[in-house]
């Protein structure tokens, strides 16, 4: 915990200093009548060894002594120390997106190679500085293609994270537009239906790869598909198994956006996470958020500045496909060290290393009577296991016997898919680990 | 300021230059003068379809971003690709090589709704 001092003469030279008498003349602008004139009903103030103390009573509820199957969009990556000290130095911890750009040099510049990062993943031509989270990412990408295309249906895969699709509905409530769900069959969008589902007015198509499910879906055959009728492809991906799969510019994806967490990010109980965004040269103007550019100044030296404001954020506000002004600073910070340090080679052996656990566990597990593989079908590091009883049984007992986090029981965003436990294993598992699993799955 | 006798002028500072059915399009010396640098012009497809003072494109300076009206209605049938290598030809050039797009015109009467020189001239004088 940080200590951070707040003494009588610095919140005096303060007031001093905005010219206020003391703390209450600061809210004199909120009309009277709605101002609460009554103490706040909160507790009385504690010592700081009381606090401390309590504050540990309550984070100690937290079971992070699990071992870790569960993944669904954030993974159990193993994170190297240097990560860590190299964004706690103050530059990085305490620099938020750039406001007076051009004077923050290194911001940008940590910018620039993390959006150089994110094209050489995905094969992108340009990526912006960032997002809040792959969700979001999801929802600005919808949001492009239905202003750029001037269309109103937008169709999504039911194979993207179903958590995706709750943020992309909040973000068009409101909209005209039709958002289109297509069901899976056998693990991933059934493309007869996707098929049906094009039309003239379908301003873009949203795919995931590898999907929720774990498995892998044809990003090729989809592209064709939607470009033929006018629109775009989104993709979203995961990087780490973007390290061993054709990039998605590849298979004909115009947008490709994804959830960064995996990128040395520690799990944070579900964030702050990242969502990296990209598209092909001809949306660069239509792309959310901010860019960072390197160019030369005066005297020929290399500078770097954020580039390409007029569109959304200073003078078009009222025609902009997006306002957001804000990048995940620090989060992109990371995901940038993590990706310096690991290298091209490095990376490739998580997502290795990843698969070939993965898919030891799917062979071990199919040999457990009432277990086996949901589906038929390539997948990198996660997939759906039958499981004999409702998955939800599985992951409690799990938990409460075992010490062992099995996955996610798809029953919670899948309706017909209650015996579907969604496993993922990471590098960081070990041999041990990978036993106490399977040998909890047979004893339950 | 140069504006050409034989143009046809917008309140938005388009001018249109008529050959038979098509009608050429593209932004007066007076509008690349008020937006400065021209770093970009986002131009539709050929075989959009446009109508009358409707937008059909915007127009990006260093400081600016502005919406191209079109002023008249019919179908896109050529669009100057060359602004794209080449933005600044609207602020050389706009009545020549800075033209924008080529109109198929669904109804040449609309043309007499356009401004004549001189009516232009006063707005922007």
């Amino acid at each position: 915990m940080p200590y951070i001092p707040n003494t009588d003469d610095d919140r005096r030279i303060m007031l001093d200093r905005v010219g206020a008498k003391n703390i209450d003349d600061l809210f004199t602008p909120i009309p009277e009548n709605l101002r609460v004139k009554r103490p706040l009903n909160l507790p009385e103030p504690l010592s700081e060894m009381e606090l401390v103390r309590e504050i540990e009573a309550i984070s100690i509820k937290n079971r992070s002594d699990l071992v870790i199957f569960a993944g669904g969009g954030v993974y159990d990556h193993f994170i190297p120390a240097a990560v860590d000290t190299i964004i706690n130095r103050p530059e990085f911890v305490t620099a938020y997106t750039p406001y007076q750009a051009e004077v923050a040099q290194g911001t940008l510049q940590v910018i620039y190679e993390f959006q150089t990062h994110i094209c050489r993943l995905t094969g992108m031509d340009v990526a912006n500085a960032s997002m809040y989270d792959g969700a979001s990412a999801a929802a600005e990408a919808v949001h492009l293609v239905l202003a750029r295309t001037k269309r109103n249906r937008i169709i999504i895969s039911e194979t993207i994270s179903p958590l995706f699709r709750e943020v992309i509905k909040t973000y068009l409530s409101g909209q005209n537009a039709e958002i289109v769900i297509i069901p899976q069959s056998g693990g991933v969008t059934d493309f007869n239906r996707l098929k049906d589902a094009i039309t003239g007015q379908t301003a873009g198509v949203l795919l995931a790869q590898p999907n929720f499910l774990g498995m892998l879906e044809d990003i090729e055959a989809a592209a064709e598909m939607i470009h033929k009728a006018g629109g775009y492809l989104i993709a979203t991906a995961d990087p780490i198994a973007a390290a061993l799969l054709k990039t998605p510019a590849a298979c004909g994806a115009d947008i490709v956006i994804g959830e960064g967490q995996p990128l040395g990010i520690p799990l944070n109980f579900g964030g702050p996470l990242l969502g990296f965004f990209a598209v092909k040269k001809e949306l660069v103007r239509s792309i959310p958020g901010r860019l960072a550019a390197r160019t030369l100044d005066e005297e020929g030296k290399t500078g770097f500045v954020l580039t390409l404001q007029t569109r959304e954020q200073h003078i078009r506000r009222d025609k902009a496909t997006s306002n957001i002004c804000t990048n995940q600073a620090l989060c992109a910070t990371t995901a940038t060290v993590y990706l310096s340090l690991m290298g091209k080679t490095g990376l490739k052996k998580v997502a290795l290393l990843s698969m070939d656990k993965t898919h030891r566990v799917a062979d071990m597990l199919s040999a457990i009577p009432g277990y086996a593989p949901y589906f038929k079908g390539s997948f990198i590091r996660e997939l759906a296991v039958k499981t004999p009883v409702p998955a939800k049984e599985v992951v409690e007992k799990a938990i409460d016997k075992y010490g062992v986090l099995p996955g996610i029981d798809l029953g919670r965003y899948y309706p017909g898919l209650t015996d579907g436990l969604l496993i993922t294993v990471t590098e960081k598992r070990t041999d041990e680990e990978i036993e106490l699993l399977v040998k909890a799955l047979r004893e339950l | 300021m140069n504006f050409p006798s034989e143009l046809k002028y917008t309140a938005e500072h388009e001018w249109v230059k008529v050959e038979g059915k098509v009608a050429a399009v593209g932004v007066t010396e007076y509008a690349q003068g008020e937006l400065g640098d021209v770093v970009f012009v986002e131009l539709p497809a050929v075989g959009t379809v446009v109508k009358a003072m409707q937008p059909f494109g915007t127009i990006e300076a260093v400081k600016a971003v502005s919406e191209l009206f079109s002023p008249v209605s019919g179908k896109v049938v050529e669009i100057n690709a060359e602004l794209e290598n080449d933005p600044m030809a609207v602020n050389r050039d706009p009545y020549g090589g800075g033209w924008m797009i080529k109109i198929e015109m669904n109804d040449p009467g609309e043309l007499d709704k356009l401004l004549p020189v001189s009516e232009y001239r006063k707005l922007v004088e």
